[in-house]
């Protein structure tokens, strides 16, 4: 992968990641992609309370998410996700892996 | 191991891309060389979206891209193609070209082909990338009962799109090969196997090829470039289930920045000359501090078989026209030593048309090699072991490409092979004696110096000149050449292979190719006119919409020769008069008194610099000149009298 190269060195090798870790990692990214700088995220944000986050949006969000943590994500995972605090616990549970 | 997906022959190290995309600004100067600089930098998803974005605004407010060329190509996917649209921008400015990007729809393909109004039947588009893939063709399910009948339909359905494409728009289509899923039936079977997925695919993609070929349209390889990132990394089902995306994420960059290069090609941007380092890029070693003996070349070692492929892939791009040339830091005689007592040395001084070998910084030897070759400094690919020297020229020319390269130079030859510089969408015979040709310019500026006149020095040169209208074998070079020439050419208008095909059957126009060989060697096709036939109270008229001509052959009376033929031409169709006329841009200014010389008298000149000019065809006499002129189909004229 392009940013993250998985054989060099797992992202959670020796890491001991927070909710807060990786909220603040997934503020980086959304702000990136929706190009808004200001944009704030907490575990309560959903889809509907960000302008544009549309369907295409959301496709960008997710291939931009598992890039940046090196991890992929099942199709089931995805349908069930409500909220940011949802997308957390699953990064949070690849790590556990 | 490398991997293309990651472009790893693109730069790194630009701290802060986001800013300096947003301080882009329309009137900036060097707003094109930056465009391209920032793009030749390894981008993430989020920063190609930006400078997509950023292109679009500057686009708005009327800012100049030059010296990128312009294309606008519309899109017709069966997926969701919004991500690899992201990249292309980025891809394309890499490539030398600013696009203008529009979609159809999500899976609307065959509608918005056959719809005359659609968007992307609209004018103004110059090019139609047709993104699809076995499921468009219904090729996704397992074991085709009548598969002949299944192949007939599946070629019809692509037939159909692009003749539609091409009368409705008359525009360039870049159809796709399609890449098979790793999905076996029966296994190694499935190749036996008439209607498996496997045979399926394979027979279509040879189809698209012909039709391709039949249609002047361009092929994008998908299938081989799936194969070479492989199906398994390619194909992404949870993609596809989820968003409809035409492949994995991961291969986004890529597939863009494979489709950036035949647009590149399509507008004649593909780069003409390879400059190579000597030490540690040829050959394994310093030749001034370790001497001949010692350096790393050849059969027996590692080291020096990978020394042998790097000079071996020079060789082949040589074969294909690509011209050699060298810039390193040595003394003349001590560079030019392996190339003579070194008996491994694949490539002999008479490859390189350039050598420029002294102390000067690479910059100032990569100019002086452009000048030579009377080529544009876009046209180089510069390839060094030392990165120091690969920063100082991606600093100081940003429009040369320089490929990041790794430690061992086992790989350079697929870094310098993937990073799709010279990309081709045709491929002739000129093509293939052109770097034999700039070879042979040196040979015969020592005969211009020995001869006492002009007169003398052409006469020595027993120039041959043949005519021909447009056909289908030079029309792939005519292409070429109306989309490359910058500095003879009266007004730089560019058409597709799809447009040269019409003009080459409109019974209005009057067209004329011109090759050229003399005693050193042979140029191939080196001009080109398009004339268009009217009728008014003062009888009929001929205009000429494009006249050009390949400045290698400058001062030798071509141009006086093709308008001979011209008027040959024009009073065959009774025409009384032919008119001409001169844009000016920032590089013809060579032409600016092309028909004055000639003996046209000026009609009008515009506000804007564009002048008309007028020949009254009675009053034409035919001057003596210095060249032998034969006709297509006849035996050259030189061969008759020898």
């Amino acid at each position: 992968m392009l940013f993250f190269n998985q054989n060099d060195r797992n992202y959670w090798d020796g890491l001991i990641v927070t909710d807060g870790e990786i909220l603040s990692q997934l503020t980086d990214i959304f702000r990136e992609v929706f190009d808004r700088p200001d944009l704030t995220l907490t575990p309560t944000t959903t889809a509907a309370q960000v302008p544009g986050w549309d369907s295409l949006m959301n496709v960008r969000l997710f291939v931009a998410t598992e890039m940046e943590f090196g991890a992929r994500f099942d199709t089931s995972e995805i349908n069930s996700l409500k909220n940011v605090g949802d997308l957390i616990n699953l990064i949070k549970s690849k790590g556990k892996r | 191991m490398p991997s293309a997906i990651d472009l790893p022959w693109l730069a790194t190290g630009v701290v802060d891309v986001r800013a300096e995309i947003l301080a882009l600004q329309p009137d900036q100067p060097k707003l094109g060389e930056t465009l391209q600089r920032i793009a030749t930098n390894r981008l993430k998803p989020s920063e190609a979206v930006l400078f997509a974005k950023r292109l679009r605004h500057l686009r708005l407010d009327d800012a100049n891209f030059a010296p990128l060329s312009p294309i606008s190509m519309a899109i017709l996917a069966n997926s969701t193609f919004d991500l690899v649209i992201d990249e292309l921008p980025a891809a394309a400015a890499r490539h030398g070209v600013a696009a203008a990007l529009s979609a159809a729809p999500f899976d609307q393909v065959m509608q918005s082909a056959l719809d005359p109004s659609s968007e992307v039947n609209r004018a103004g588009v110059d090019v139609v990338l047709l993104a699809v893939d076995h499921r468009w063709f219904r090729l996704d399910n397992g074991l085709a009962a009548e598969p002949n009948k299944r192949l007939t339909e599946a070629v019809d359905q692509m037939t159909t799109v692009v003749n539609a494409l091409r009368s409705h728009g008359g525009h360039t289509v870049i159809m796709q090969t399609v890449p098979v899923p790793p999905l076996p039936l029966f296994g190694s079977f499935d190749a036996r196997v008439a209607g498996s997925q496997r045979a399926l695919i394979q027979k279509l993609n040879t189809a698209i090829v012909a039709i391709a070929e039949e249609t002047a349209s361009v092929v994008a390889d998908i299938a081989a470039l799936a194969a070479q990132v492989g199906a398994d990394q390619w194909f992404d089902p949870v993609s596809w289930n989820l968003y409809k995306l035409p492949c994995s994420p991961t291969c986004n960059a890529l597939y863009a920045d494979f489709i950036a290069r035949l647009l590149s090609s399509v507008r004649g941007r593909t780069r003409k000359c390879l400059v190579l380092d000597l030490d540690n890029t040829l050959w394994g070693g310093v030749v001034g501090d370790d001497g001949i003996d010692a350096l790393k070349l050849g059969q027996g070692s590692g080291e020096g078989e990978a020394f042998l492929a790097v000079q071996r892939m020079a060789l082949s791009l040589k074969e294909r026209g690509i011209i050699l040339a060298v810039a390193s830091k040595n003394n003349d005689e001590v560079a030019r030593g392996p190339f003579r007592n070194h008996p491994d040395m694949l490539l002999h001084e008479s490859d390189i048309a350039v050598f420029q070998a002294n102390w000067l910084d690479k910059p100032s030897n990569l100019e002086a090699i452009a000048k030579q070759l009377n080529i544009g400094i876009d046209s180089l690919v510069f390839l060094d072991d030392n990165p120091a020297e690969r920063a100082q020229v991606r600093a100081a020319l940003p429009s040369v490409a320089v490929p990041e390269l790794p430690g061992d130079a086992a790989w350079y030859p697929w870094y310098l092979a993937n990073a799709g510089y010279f990309e081709a969408i045709s491929f002739s015979q000129e093509d293939r004696l052109r770097a034999e040709s700039y070879a042979a310019n040196a040979k015969r500026a020592e005969v211009s110096t020995k001869a006492r006149d002009l007169g003398d020095y052409l006469a020595s040169l027993r120039i041959e000149l043949q005519f021909a209208p447009f056909d289908a074998i030079g029309r792939p070079r005519i292409s070429q050449l109306i989309n490359k020439s910058n500095q003879f050419n009266l007004t730089t208008r560019r058409y597709t292979d799809a447009d040269v095909l019409n003009r080459e059957q409109d019974p209005d126009a009057i067209t004329l190719q011109v090759r050229l060989s003399d005693r050193f060697g042979d140029f191939g096709m080196i001009g080109v006119i398009v004339g268009m036939l009217s009728n008014d109270a003062a009888g009929r008229t001929l205009t000429i919409d494009t006249w050009l001509m390949s400045c290698r052959v400058l001062g030798r009376r071509v141009e006086e020769a093709m308008l001979g033929e011209l008027v040959r031409l024009a009073r065959q169709a009774d025409v009384r008069r032919i008119v001409g006329v001169y844009i000016p841009t920032e590089k013809n200014h060579m032409v600016s008194e092309h028909y004055t010389k000639l003996g046209f008298a000026l009609t009008e000149k515009q506000d804007d610099g564009t002048c008309w000019f007028c020949l009254e065809v009675g009053d034409y006499h035919y001057p003596s000149l210095p060249h032998k002129v034969s006709y297509l189909g006849e035996a050259p004229i030189a061969a008759l009298i020898e």
